[in-house]
């Protein structure tokens, strides 16, 4: 069947930074590019969460008028904390023997979905057509095997995949260039990287589970400015992850946990990690008496340059998160992935002017300040792999005393999937009940992130084999699909003595967590219908 | 025939409503904000009519701050012909909108007029009927169903006993329930499409009418918390605790 075609000169997939930023960057180099953004989400923003601290060295080169346009970028950095957790105790690591990397002085405290809100309104003034609720779920190639762009998923097809009355064909966006920026574990960027082999020669991608919750504490605890980060509890010392909490505007404070994929015990459980964490009295302290508003989650990128893949291909180009430019010490990714963009779109001008191979785009990352900030942040996440304090004491040389400078690289071991151990040989974690004032269940979590997906379409999470969830992945790690989901939508259920493995697929959140995490890399995750997932507001 | 169907923007349906902790009302910056669902399917039925060939013309209005364009743009991408946005900025009462659609019809002569039975953020289900009394139109509300035949109206209405048909002459007024029909999908050619249609700009104080609000609202807060369930171990018990806590029976 024939599907409607459109033409663009450059189709970009993602509306969060890195595409917003690729758009804005191609329109101001040359306002005759004509350009369209897809974004699978009911709005700009509504898929985006991100702690933020914010660093502005990539907006400045784009907008270097931001502040007289209203950014929303208000609230700057006064005053900076690390803790390190013991199970009742805390000790405050001064800031000055901290590594630069993790000073925050002049950054600001930031939603970033708002600020892509904001992106997308300067983008649109420029001209760009951004079609909100359009997922590209295809990627079309020409006959030299060359990207020739996207299409979007079809609308209006029941469980089993028949047409509705409804039913409204997807349609076909034709490119010269199309960038891919639909952020970490992105479901066409991943099937590029494979294609193209782009990960060759690289170490195997590593990623971390990012939980985040809005509070509105008391008056009297909030203190606007203030970011702090912990490590230790509840974690144990082989187990990668630590804290946020910014202190925003309007009394509210960003709460959020990272855990790292390579975790090893399928006990684990990322969410109820994050719900024990804020028992911590140090932390209790500051949220008794507030009130939670929002909560969601994400996969975020932590590999770093040497998971870095290719970032260009015939036909196409991969930007930020998509290819995974985050700076795992720095706690940042959003600087790198708008200035990911910038470059992109700068390799698309000569690309379209001088007619320039696409291969110019790396050689502009390279000379670029991104590289050499990745490149210095190069070692820290691997020497973690060691565990906490040896990971610490590592970085300490690394960064404070070296300045990411030393003569070596070390590299991943494992993909995220391989690292669980069997569960018969790990201990169980006995998490405390909710008491649903501090800490909460998935379902109650859940309803705050507003997520629907229209019921009746396709189950947009596809099973390589049906069985084996119950048949292997229960039997040798208690399914931890059951556990690593944040938001609950696998189960195994027993009706008359049978096991089911249930998925309750309209709760996705799309962090992609299941996609990554899976021990057999059974679990897909594909685009639901259009404008479905979270409705994410100042996250 | 020309159709006239009024749309409002509304906090979407999905979306956890949070009231303001100084309680002058509920937060809706940066909310994801939609069409009020009923007002998709007065669409969805007026641009069936005009495809089955029995109306010629549709056209969308809607009355609110600029964003509120956005719902217009999308009745346009899934049919209508034309859009209509009255910008007034605050809240305004059914009766204000009334007065602004009775002025809009005056202008545009429509033969019928359609809106969702009720919006989804005040609940108020007033506009339509007030908007009948203004005219001195016939009315007919939760329609489910509606036939279109020479001069008038056959309608079906969902009411609390079940269902009941009238007929109605028209020009009329007809307020529609989600039984209604299923509002199609905007498909992406189409909203490309919808960019390029007319929508007229007008502000209500050129209009002449007076939209201040006529009602003082006191406090917004938020229901009760619901208690926790508890499990009972036997049927004595549940009787027991009916009859002794709870005080049913």
């Amino acid at each position: 069947m024939s599907r409607e075609v459109m033409e663009y000169d450059v189709v970009i997939v993602g509306g969060g930074p890195s595409g917003l930023s690729t758009a804005i960057k191609l329109k101001q180099l040359n306002p005759d590019i004509n350009v369209c953004l897809l974004e699978k989400a009911s709005e700009i923003g509504a898929h985006i969460l991100s702690g933020n601290v914010f660093e502005t060295r990539a907006l400045d080169e784009l907008f270097p008028n931001w502040k007289e346009l209203n950014a929303p970028i208000k609230t700057k950095v006064t005053n900076e904390k690390f803790l390190f957790l013991g199970k009742t105790k805390s000790l405050s690591w001064p800031t000055w023997l901290l590594p630069k990397v993790q000073h925050n002085k002049n950054n600001y405290i930031i939603s970033l979905a708002n600020l892509c809100r904001w992106l997308a309104e300067q983008a649109e003034a420029l001209g760009i057509e951004i079609f909100p609720g359009f997922p590209a779920s295809e990627v079309l190639y020409n006959e030299d095997g060359s990207v020739k762009g996207v299409a979007t998923q079809d609308m209006g097809l029941d469980k089993e995949g028949n047409k509705k009355d409804s039913y409204e064909s997807g349609m076909e966006l034709h490119a010269k260039v199309t960038v891919f920026a639909e952020g970490c574990r992105g479901h066409l960027g991943k099937t590029l990287i494979k294609k193209f082999e782009l990960d060759k020669n690289k170490c195997p991608q590593q990623y971390g589970i990012g939980f985040k919750e809005i509070w509105e504490i008391k008056e009297e605890k909030h203190q606007e400015g203030l970011v702090m980060h912990t490590a230790g509890w509840p974690l144990d010392n082989k187990t990668y992850g630590g804290s946020f909490l910014y202190h925003a505007e309007n009394k509210q404070v960003f709460l959020g946990y990272v855990i790292g994929l390579d975790y090893q015990n399928p006990y684990l459980s990322p969410f109820d990690e994050f719900q024990r964490f804020k028992t911590h009295p140090s932390i209790k302290s500051i949220l008794e008496g507030g009130k939670r508003i929002s909560y969601g989650a994400r996969a975020l990128i932590e590999g770093g340059l040497q998971s870095l893949p290719r970032m260009y291909m015939p036909g196409a180009l991969l930007v930020g998160c998509d290819a995974g430019t985050l700076n795992m010490p720095k706690i940042k990714g959003s600087h790198t992935a708008m200035k990911s963009g910038i470059i992109a779109a700068e390799a698309i001008n000569y690309h379209f002017k001088d007619k320039d191979d696409l291969s110019i785009y790396e050689k502009l990352f390279k000379e670029s300040w991104v590289y050499k900030e990745l490149h210095e942040a190069r070692n820290v996440k691997p020497s973690f792999s060691w565990g906490l304090i040896l990971g610490i004491i590592f970085t300490g040389i690394d960064q404070i005393l070296f300045r990411g400078k030393l003569p070596f690289t070390l590299n991943h071991k494992h993909a995220d999937h391989k690292t669980l151990k069997p569960a018969k040989e790990m201990p169980k974690i006995d998490y405390p009940k909710p008491d649903n004032i501090l800490t909460f269940d998935k379902t109650s979590s859940v309803y705050l992130t507003g997520t629907n997906h229209a019921d009746n379409q396709p189950v947009h999470l596809k099973l390589k084999d049906k069985n084996l969830p119950i048949n292997y992945t229960l039997e040798k790690f208690d399914e931890p699909a059951q556990r690593y989901c944040p938001v609950g939508v696998y189960e195994v259920q027993t009706e008359n003595n049978i096991k089911k493995f249930v998925i309750n697929s309209q709760n996705c959140i799309h962090c992609k967590t299941c996609d990554i995490k899976e021990p057999s890399q059974n679990i897909t995750w594909v685009t639901p219908e259009g404008g479905g997932g979270p409705k994410y507001g100042n996250m | 025939m020309k159709i006239l169907v009024a749309v409002k923007r509304v906090i979407d349906y999905n979306v956890q409503v949070r009231v303001k902790e100084d309680g002058t009302g509920v937060v809706t910056d940066n909310v994801k904000m939609s069409t009020n669902p009923p007002d998709d399917n007065a669409i969805e039925e007026a641009v069936k009519i005009k495809e089955a060939g029995k109306a010629k013309e549709v056209v969308a209005v809607t009355i609110g701050e600029d964003k509120a364009q956005e719902t217009v743009r999308k009745a346009l991408a899934v049919g209508a012909d034309k859009g209509i946005h009255v910008k007034v900025d605050g809240i305004i009462e059914p009766l204000a909108v009334s007065k602004i659609l009775q002025k809009i019809v005056e202008n545009e002569k429509p033969d019928l007029v359609f809106m969702g039975k009720q919006a989804i953020d005040d609940d108020c289900n007033q506009t339509g009927q007030m908007l009948a009394a203004l005219l001195n139109w016939p009315q007919a509300t939760f329609a489910s169903k509606i036939e279109v035949k020479d001069k008038s109206l056959e309608v079906t209405r969902e009411v609390d006993e079940g269902l009941e048909t009238i007929e109605t002459n028209i020009p009329s007024i007809v307020t529609c329930d989600l039984r209604l029909n299923e509002p199609r999908y905007a498909s992406l050619p189409n909203i490309m499409k919808a960019k390029k249609k007319p929508l007229e700009q007008i502000n209500a104080s050129d209009l002449g009418i007076d939209t201040k609000p006529r009602i003082e609202q006191i406090k917004v807060e938020e229901p009760p918390k619901r208690k926790a369930g508890i499990k009972v171990a036997s049927v004595a018990e549940l009787v027991q605790k009916l009859k002794n806590e709870a005080k049913v029976i």
